[in-house]
């Protein structure tokens, strides 16, 4: 099988606190941990798992600066054969119909039989690329996947719906997943094994590259704009304890009594 | 303004109209724009049992019935509606940011190569362009957005973030078949429910609820020994469950459980809204998280900012000490 991997690199802002940059549209990247989108290392873990059993091959894509080499790295590291960047610096800001369309335009050449994508990505949340890219290439998607089998030309998919179910679904390939998390357990890379992905090659696929569409992208691209980025307005905010840890969970031991009536 | 103004496509699995829904009619008419069409997508036979089960009062409802809709394919309803949009041009359809929108929409602004913002949790319309309001970086900031203007913009709305509006009379129904490729190399098979596992955590009065704060599967010692001095329930958020620590029955979310107990402890869960989404309904909600930012401590009434390895026990203490050393009927 051919596989095909998008992976996006992203700040973890898990505990970070985060501050708007200048001109509003985006956070100070300075000093933020970046990784590899969490969807996105379900889906590498799946097509690698493909590849190796179909042993085919793994090409991953991603959409970035030089930067976001890490995330290609460790594609490589895991089992991907060739990693390519996308990027062109007029790309910045684009939106994800946009990203979309870069994308296709990256891959359109050299058909793949399943093309991989996380179900969303952990900074914007549109959940827009992997499905707007199944449309661009013009092959079936299927979203939110948490467990995938192909046998012959065919991918059954399970995808996770509201409360508890599941909906099984078949789609003819070549085609598109997007993956939702807890699909597999993504096997552990050891930061030597990144570093020793470091000699590998990263082809660049850029604005001059063939196959792409300049006036698609523009229009796509141009779809959403972002205004501002902005706090979110005040909302019921916790009555927070303080103190030393023992003293905090004696106060909120005498709430559960008198609130919670617990106790 | 035209009557085809405003669509909401309805969302229906097994048979029944999903409650968002009339989340996404609220939203609709949040927009002033006019009239409110319901677009039923159905199996045949199905559209007017489905059409009357439509709740927001739409002033129309439009439905198409086909084979390939009965399922809810994604890719049969971003086609059927793809060529309902071209032909009637309704200045915006909206969906939810379900697990069917999140599939169709794309698809379908891909096919119009229409504007699109996914997610949104407030919509307004200014100038003949859509704004929307949408939680970026995991609720910690939010983004405004605006599309560009084209004739037919699309939107899908957070679960949760419009007040759904009651029922009333039943609006005219005009239903047809639309036609459709005769493969869209996409079949629906089956519906898959999970088993009823031993633990019902919808049923609990107290729940005690970890997160991937809690870091190992390990660690949950911590978390049980809290629960069984309150007589609580174990649950978690999706993490804990993505990384095998507990089983999914235990797990509090949009594709878990809704729970809506009396005191519900979250201890490292960040609160991701399809978190927030199932167990904002509790009676007390307490959260212990390191990070004073986490978007649960906008929903919690009570929270501890700190370490849940120092607090937990502490609190385990406290509460065993309140009860002079037992819990009666607990063991």
């Amino acid at each position: 099988m051919k596989l095909a991997v998008f992976v996006k690199h992203v700040p973890d802002t898990a505990e970070a606190d985060l501050q708007v940059a200048a001109g509003g549209r985006s956070i100070k990247a300075a000093g933020l941990p970046f990784q590899m989108n969490e969807w996105d290392r379900f889906a590498l873990e799946e097509a690698v798992k493909l590849k190796e059993a179909s042993a085919g091959t793994l090409t991953a894509f991603l959409l970035g600066p030089e930067e976001c080499e890490e995330s290609l790295r460790r594609c490589l590291a895991v089992g991907a054969d060739r990693a390519v960047r996308v990027w062109d610096p007029g790309l910045e800001g684009q939106g994800p119909a946009g990203a979309a369309a870069v994308l296709a335009a990256a891959v359109v050449g050299t058909p793949y039989d399943l093309y991989l994508c996380g179900a969303q990505a952990s900074d914007d949340g549109y959940a827009m690329v992997g499905p707007t890219l199944a449309a661009l290439l013009a092959v079936p998607c299927t979203t939110l996947v948490n467990r995938l089998e192909v046998t012959g030309s065919v991918a059954v998919c399970d995808r996770e719906l509201e409360a508890g179910w599941t909906e099984r679904v078949e789609v003819d390939l070549p085609a598109l997943v997007t993956v939702q998390t807890g699909i597999n357990e993504p096997r552990y890379v050891s930061v030597l094994g990144i570093r020793k992905a470091r000699g590998k090659p990263v082809d660049l696929f850029d604005l001059a590259g063939p196959g792409l569409d300049r006036d698609q992208v523009g229009r796509l691209g141009s779809l959403l704009t972002v205004e501002a980025l902005e706090p979110l307005p005040e909302g019921r905010a916790a009555e927070l304890l303080g103190g030393a840890p023992d003293e905090a969970a004696a106060r909120l031991a005498a709430i559960l009594r008198e609130k919670g009536g617990v106790l | 303004m035209s009557a085809c103004a405003v669509w909401c496509v309805v969302e229906h699995r097994q048979g029944a109209v999903r409650d968002v829904t009339g989340e996404v009619v609220a939203a609709a008419r949040s927009l002033d724009l006019g009239p409110v069409t319901a677009v039923v997508l159905a199996g045949p036979g199905e559209a007017h049992g489905l059409s009357r089960a439509v709740p927001g009062n739409p002033e129309a409802v439009l439905a198409l019935e086909h084979p390939s809709l009965a399922g809810f394919n994604g890719a049969a309803v971003a086609q059927a509606l793809g060529r309902l949009v071209g032909e009637r041009q309704p200045r915006v359809v909206l969906g939810a940011h379900s697990a069917a929108g999140m599939e169709w929409a794309p698809a379908l602004a891909a096919e119009l190569r229409a504007p699109l913002v996914t997610d949104a949790t407030s919509l307004s319309w200014e100038g003949n362009r859509l704004g929307a309001l949408r939680a970026v970086y995991g609720g910690k900031l939010q983004a405004r957005v605006r599309l560009a203007e084209a004739p037919t913009v699309l939107a899908t709305v957070r679960p949760g973030s419009f007040e759904a509006v009651g029922s009333g009379a039943a609006p005219a129904v005009e239903v047809s078949s639309p036609e459709l490729p005769a493969t869209l190399g996409k079949r629906f098979v089956a519906w898959i429910q999970e088993a009823a596992g031993a633990v019902d955590i919808t049923q609990a009065d107290v729940l005690v609820s970890v997160g991937r704060g809690i870091g190992d599967a390990e660690n949950l010692d911590v978390a049980r020994a809290l629960a069984q001095a309150l007589g609580a329930t174990l649950s978690c958020s999706r993490p804990v469950v993505d990384s095998h620590w507990l089983p999914k029955e235990h797990q509090v979310g949009i594709s878990g459980k809704t729970v809506k107990p009396r005191v519900y402890l979250a201890l490292g869960i960040s609160g991701a809204f399809q978190h927030i989404a199932a167990m904002k309904g509790a009676g007390l909600i307490v959260a212990v998280n390191k990070d004073p930012k986490a978007p649960i401590f906008r929903i919690a009434h009570y929270g501890i900012v700190g370490d849940l390895f120092k607090v937990v026990p502490a609190l385990t203490k406290a509460v065993k000490e309140r009860l002079g050393g037992g819990r009666p009927g607990t063991g």
